[in-house]
């Protein structure tokens, strides 16, 4: 009897792990499927370096370095703003804050995570973006900058919550060895506690980026979504997200639309999962 | 709570009757943003005096109405534009057969901002400034400042007729596009918004987005013609350059409650409340002209 329980319940969570993978292997089948019949009349090099995006028009214009440019600038503006605001956070949370303040702004940091993103971006279109154009003098508030700044934002809970573990999880040896051998809190912090935590802050910076790149809502409300290459982070931009979120209810299925679309939905798939990647190999170089 | 849930379900069955085609007392209605008020009046009125029919109307853009009733799962799809030659050929693989009804008239207003000094424009400079052929709003006797463009998705039935009668001028098979910079907004009232508090923006809404804090542009077919402002009676009598007709789309000849809803919107009270939302009616209630058959 005991066997047999046993062995119902190992088979059990045996296949709830599974079915995670099924499934991530299933969206790739899926996103391949759909987006592959896109590669059979269009060369993946004019795809991804093409400067034109008319999906609609005739003849039709699938170049999505536009909008490749316009993720990847969104993503660095807002990894440029998070990413120290992020560590600082962490490292006053671990290191520095009473256990009073410590207790307020953890949960401070997790209620930052459960707002919505579409939230986000309605404040950001009425506050951030007529603030941003008149503060710079520029022809639209929507643009790269604003949205970086939004989803700022959206990438500090994760990139503050697993830095703040990772430095938590630095052997108070090391900090006492520090202090004893006469360096003071702050050398401590920034010589021996950072250092050691830095697989695990660069871990943390790498599921954050990954957030932003797929945020999608926030970024189509206040980044303009025009299709061009911008020349700074004060112009508008289009992103790979917002096209797929803003063009599928109009495709027909099984048009070249539609599986451009998918295609761009595989590339962006590819990206995460390269960032996950690094993200997973440092997270593992942290736990040795 | 229990009888929320039996609500849902039994919301959800009647859905899916209705997906497999059978005329049932559940209307989805999906497309075109522009007219997506319009089409909400008529339903609210509609189940007002038909209790037992629940309607639902979702926005999208005119090219997601087709997309969907293409794909089968609404019954009418609304449109600021004719249905494309394409989506027929899509239609018939797909066993599905559109029948078009003329149901109002939309004059599209070129919107800036009160303060912006540019009152009025030929179709040319419209052509010029949405293609960002000029940059400045100087160029128009403005204020020297950059011009920024908002258009629609590419999804909307607006976009695709303004960029076909006032980009190509009605020739489809000329290259004009919109200019890359332009802006997409998801929305008409996104571009309203955005003109609202910007003053260097333009764009262009249907006419019931007009208001006060908006100034729509008086348009003029050519140098030297007159520059006329949209209005109903301007769109009515045709002398304003950008107006459009919209549609309704069924699958078929439409029957039991899906029949009545049309009917009513080309009835005289469905047409006094395309004059109640700032659109303008059709000529000829009951005529057949106003009916199409796409297939």
């Amino acid at each position: 009897m005991r066997k047999i329980k046993d062995f119902v319940i190992e088979k059990l969570i045996f296949l709830s792990g599974i079915t995670t993978i099924v499934f991530v292997v299933l969206i790739f089948a899926f996103l391949l499927k759909e987006g592959g019949t896109f590669f059979y009349e269009h060369n993946p090099l004019s795809f991804l370096g093409g400067k034109l995006w008319y999906p609609a028009s005739d003849p039709a214009h699938f170049g999505i370095l536009s909008l490749l440019v316009g993720s990847f600038l969104i993503t660095l503006g807002a990894a440029a703003i998070a990413v120290p605001l992020g560590i600082m956070c962490a490292l006053y949370i671990a290191e520095v804050a009473p256990a009073s303040v410590k207790d307020i702004l953890k949960s401070c940091v997790e209620l930052l995570a459960a707002i919505p993103s579409v939230v986000i971006g309605f404040i950001g279109m009425v506050t951030l973006v007529p603030f941003v154009r008149t503060l710079f003098d520029l022809p639209t508030g929507l643009t790269a900058f604003s949205g970086s700044l939004m989803l700022a934002f959206m990438a500090m809970p994760t990139i503050v919550s697993i830095s703040e573990d990772a430095i938590r999880a630095v052997p108070w040896q090391y900090k006492e060895g520090a202090l004893a051998l006469g360096a003071t809190k702050w050398q401590t912090m920034f010589r021996i506690v950072l250092p050691a935590a830095m697989p695990g802050i660069v871990a943390a910076v790498m599921l954050g980026i990954g957030r932003v790149i797929g945020e999608t809502m926030a970024v189509m409300m206040i980044t303009g979504n025009a299709a061009y290459i911008p020349s700074s982070l004060f112009e508008p931009v289009r992103t790979m997200t917002a096209t797929i979120a803003a063009e599928m209810g109009e495709t027909v299925k099984g048009s070249m639309h539609y599986s451009a679309l998918f295609a761009i939905g595989l590339v962006l798939f590819i990206i995460t999962f390269i960032i996950n990647f690094i993200a997973d190999s440092f997270m593992r170089r942290a736990k040795r | 709570m229990l009888t929320l849930a039996v609500a849902i379900t039994s919301g959800c069955s009647r859905g899916q009757q209705n997906g497999h085609g059978t005329a049932g007392k559940n209307i989805q209605i999906k497309g075109s943003d522009t007219i997506v008020n319009l089409v909400q009046a008529w339903a609210e009125e509609f189940t007002k005096r038909n209790p037992v029919v629940n309607i639902g109307v979702t926005g999208g853009g005119s090219g997601t109405g087709f997309a969907a009733l293409l794909n089968g799962t609404c019954d009418i799809g609304m449109s600021s534009r004719l249905i494309d030659p394409k989506e027929i050929v899509k239609a018939k693989a797909n066993g599905i057969q559109p029948v078009e009804y003329k149901v109002g008239l939309d004059g599209l207003a070129v919107v800036v901002h009160p303060d912006n000094p540019v009152h009025n424009l030929t179709l040319d400079n419209l052509r010029d400034i949405f293609m960002a052929r000029k940059k400045n709003w100087k160029d128009f006797g403005g204020e020297n400042r950059k011009i920024v463009i908002l258009s629609r998705e590419s999804n909307s039935g607006t976009h695709v007729f303004f960029k076909e009668h006032v980009l190509k001028r009605g020739n489809t098979k000329s290259p004009e596009e919109f200019s890359p910079e332009a802006l997409l907004m998801p929305s008409s009232q996104a571009i309203a918004d955005e003109v609202q508090q910007n003053p260097h923006a333009i764009g262009y809404v249907g006419m019931g987005y007009i208001c006060q804090a908006l100034k729509a542009v008086a348009v003029a077919v050519e140098p030297g013609k007159p520059f006329i402002e949209p209005n109903v009676e301007t769109v009515m009598d045709g002398s304003y350059p950008i107006s459009r007709p919209l549609f309704l789309y069924t699958n078929g000849e439409p029957t039991d409650y899906i029949k009545i809803f049309v009917d009513y919107a080309l009835s005289e009270s469905g047409q006094k409340m395309v004059k109640d939302t700032d659109f303008v009616p059709i000529g000829g209630i009951g005529d057949e002209k106003n009916k199409r058959l796409c297939y």
